[in-house]
């Protein structure tokens, strides 16, 4: 045993002092990250990518139609209308989509928001790529004005058989009072 | 302080208050964390009685909602972090050094600190009653972004004090730990310590390990809410989900670190009264030991409905009915000793037959909360309420009754009334069950749990629960009296061994034990069994 003091009392104390921090230390260093890498990477709790999807453009599959449903939704206390221009579309899988939402700011007062996705069923969020969205970035809007917002998108080829329709849903959130604050998290 | 310098080993404790303040010795402080943990317990116990009364009815009546809230948020807290924690600390710092043979704990100045922060933390947590906004009311689970975004300026307070608790806690586990691994007497082989001693050296081991976690969940609300960080909020990018995977990283081995020592206070007792030596105690041991590895890789079952994916499910749901097995191996043991031994049925006796009994209901209907698909009904309603009621209070409160009865004749030389001691059994073993029975039938029927009103189909059953509940309250006082008037004019003994099938290094001191014991370690007869 490894021996860090004369003292087997104090050579004990030691060690488990060290066990509490590297306790503490586990938290920030290893279960936040690794709960986003995973859900990231499994696509879990339908989480899709919070970057631009890059690959090369594969072959669309004209063979088989996926129907994608939109939903928009305000967290709590949020006032902006909210809603997609059109709320299902059918899709190849392969093929470049695209359609936008809009945004009202019905407030006298200039806003932030940021819209969170989430995608249903959890699985399909891995299949679901964005070439472009308003997701990716915050949206300041001023007061008493309106804005299309733009979504890109691609479904994978490889989307499991039994998936027929794929649901996206946003929820805008209110972060006004947030930017300027440093964004640690993620 | 009293100095060790002037030659005289057997001098008593220090005169007047500052005997309490500035004590190192484990008797005084284990007797303060029990005295500290009953007052918490009478006000965990005044929430919960509040918290009935306006269950009691239909409709609302005696209190705000918020309030109500506040209560249930308060009761948890209470209950778990001060009275249930801090009583068996207190058990383990009157009976491991007697136990194992050692003069006192390993760091006796650090036992002084690590009780003394408790009482202010909590006088602090429940100042915050009275401040604007009220108390937190957010479930003593706090899950974000509930216990972050919208709550009130209380949840500052409530971050400190269980920084503070936490530290507590784990000062208290390293000094089981230091304590035991080191000061044992000669011959105390680690295969011959009591089971309580076992019990608590796993427990400890898992508090060092869990409670800075829950330090760590709780400075990322604190973060989250002061400091603009999103660790819990999705407006940021950061997820609530992650609180709760936080949260019960700690939570699921907290609620071993909950029931473990009464496992342990169950495996002294049940042999005494039985007159057997404790049947399997290897398996005692693995038990524990496995109970407490599987403790670690269970947690999501707490979170079958956040929408995990179907694998992790089923992982959680296995691993979950995996603990079923030492569980079930620690309670066919301790029925196994009762097997043809000579019963006898003092209070003690009671109380742990009485946890035996009511535990493993809650097992069973824990076995139940673990079946993934069927929890997606029992979520979150009475019926786990019920549950942990029967593991908690049936289980380890039952358990530190039947310890302070058993111990209480070594530790004031007096004993208690035992007509008044079966009494106190039977009004908490019938309350207990008439508070708590009727909510797994609610809970199966869909009441939700933490709400202040209900549909009227659930009336009759939570009538009768806020009746049971009253009496299991009112049967505490009869405990109190019972205690105190043990101490102030109990019939003396004088016997080292109180009960006759006791066995153990702390039935060979002096009754009442002395303030100083084994300052000479004892002699360990090494084909002495363990108690």
């Amino acid at each position: 045993m490894l021996r860090l003091s004369a003292n087997p009392t104090i050579n004990t104390v030691i060690k488990l002092v060290a066990v509490a921090v590297t306790m503490f230390a586990f938290v920030f260093v290893v279960m936040v990250p690794l709960y986003n890498v995973l859900c990231d990477a499994l696509g879990i709790n339908g989480k899709p990518a919070a970057q631009a999807y890059t690959a090369a453009p594969a072959q669309v599959d004209e063979s088989r139609t996926v129907t994608i449903q939109f939903i928009a939704s305000n967290n709590e206390g949020m006032p902006w209308e909210f809603a997609p221009s059109t709320t299902m579309m059918k899709v190849h899988p392969g093929a470049v989509n695209g359609t936008v939402f809009h945004a009202r700011n019905p407030l006298p007062v200039a806003m932030v928001a940021q819209a969170i996705p989430s995608i249903s069923p959890a699985r399909a969020a891995q299949y679901f790529h964005k070439t472009e969205c308003f997701c990716f970035n915050q949206q300041p809007l001023e007061g008493e004005t309106s804005a299309e917002l733009p979504l890109q998108f691609i479904v994978d080829q490889d989307l499991p058989r039994d998936i027929g329709t794929i649901t996206l849903s946003y929820t805008m959130f209110d972060v006004t009072d947030m930017v300027g604050a440093a964004v640690v998290a993620r | 302080m009293v100095d060790h310098h002037h030659g005289d080993h057997h001098h008593g404790p220090a005169k007047g208050l500052g005997r309490w303040l500035f004590t190192t010795n484990h008797k005084d402080i284990g007797t303060m964390y029990l005295w500290f943990s009953f007052c918490m317990f009478i006000l965990g116990g005044t929430f919960a009685m509040i918290i009935r009364a306006e269950l009691f009815q239909p409709g609302m009546q005696l209190v705000e909602p918020e309030f109500f809230n506040q209560m249930t948020t308060l009761h948890g807290l209470v209950m778990v972090f001060g009275a249930i924690m801090p009583s068996f600390v207190g058990l383990a710092n009157w009976l491991i050094p007697m136990m194992i043979g050692a003069p006192d704990m390993a760091l006796p100045r650090m036992n002084n600190w690590s009780f003394w922060i408790l009482p202010p933390t909590f006088l602090l947590l429940a100042s915050t009653l009275f401040m604007e906004g009220g108390a937190p009311q957010a479930g003593w689970t706090f899950y974000a972004p509930l216990s972050t975004t919208y709550a009130g300026p209380s949840v500052t307070y409530f971050i400190f004090c269980i920084h503070v608790l936490g530290l507590s806690s784990i000062m208290g586990s390293i000094n089981i730990i230091a304590t035991v691994m080191n000061m044992r007497a000669p011959g105390m082989t680690y295969m011959k310590m009591p089971l309580f001693v076992w019990t608590w050296l796993i427990t400890a081991f898992l508090l060092v390990a869990v409670m800075p976690v829950l330090a760590g969940a709780v400075t990322m609300m604190l973060m989250d809410v002061h400091f603009g960080t999103s660790f819990f909020s999705a407006a940021g990018g950061g997820d609530p989900v992650l609180f709760q995977h936080v949260f019960w990283f700690f939570g699921h081995p907290e609620v071993y670190i909950i029931i473990l020592p009464a496992f342990g206070v169950v495996s002294q007792i049940i042999p005494a009264f039985s007159r057997k030596p404790l049947f399997g105690y290897d398996s005692m041991v693995y038990a524990t030991a496995s109970i407490a590895f599987l403790s670690f890789i269970v947690w999501a079952h707490h979170m079958y409905t956040v929408g995990m994916p179907v694998a992790g499910e089923l992982f959680f749901m296995y691993a979950t009915m995996l603990i079923a097995v030492p569980t079930g191996v620690k309670v066919f043991n301790w029925v196994s000793t009762m097997w043809r031994g000579s019963l006898s049925f003092e209070t003690p006796m009671l109380f742990s037959i009485g946890f035996l009994v009511l535990f493993t209901i809650g097992g069973f209907t824990g076995l139940m909360l673990s079946i993934a698909p069927s929890d997606f009904q029992y979520h979150d309603s009475y019926f786990v309420v019920a549950h942990f009621h029967y593991v908690m209070v049936a289980g380890a409160v039952f358990s530190m009754t039947a310890a302070v009865y058993y111990w209480l004749p070594k530790w004031c030389g007096r004993m208690y009334n035992e007509t008044m001691g079966k009494t106190h059994f039977w009004i908490s073993f019938i309350g207990f069950n008439l508070a708590f029975f009727p909510q797994h039938f609610v809970g199966l029927a869909g009441m939700p749990r933490r709400i202040p009103d209900y549909a009227l189909q659930f009336a009759d059953f939570n009538m009768l629960s806020s009746i049971g509940a009253f009496i299991y309250g009112a049967s505490q006082i009869l405990w109190l009296y019972n205690v105190i008037a043990t101490i102030v004019a109990g019939k003396p003994v004088h016997d080292a061994k109180v009960w006759d099938g006791a066995e153990g290094l702390e039935w060979t001191v002096p009754t009442p034990a002395p303030y100083h014991t084994f300052e000479t370690p004892p002699k360990i007869d090494p084909a002495h069994a363990h108690s």
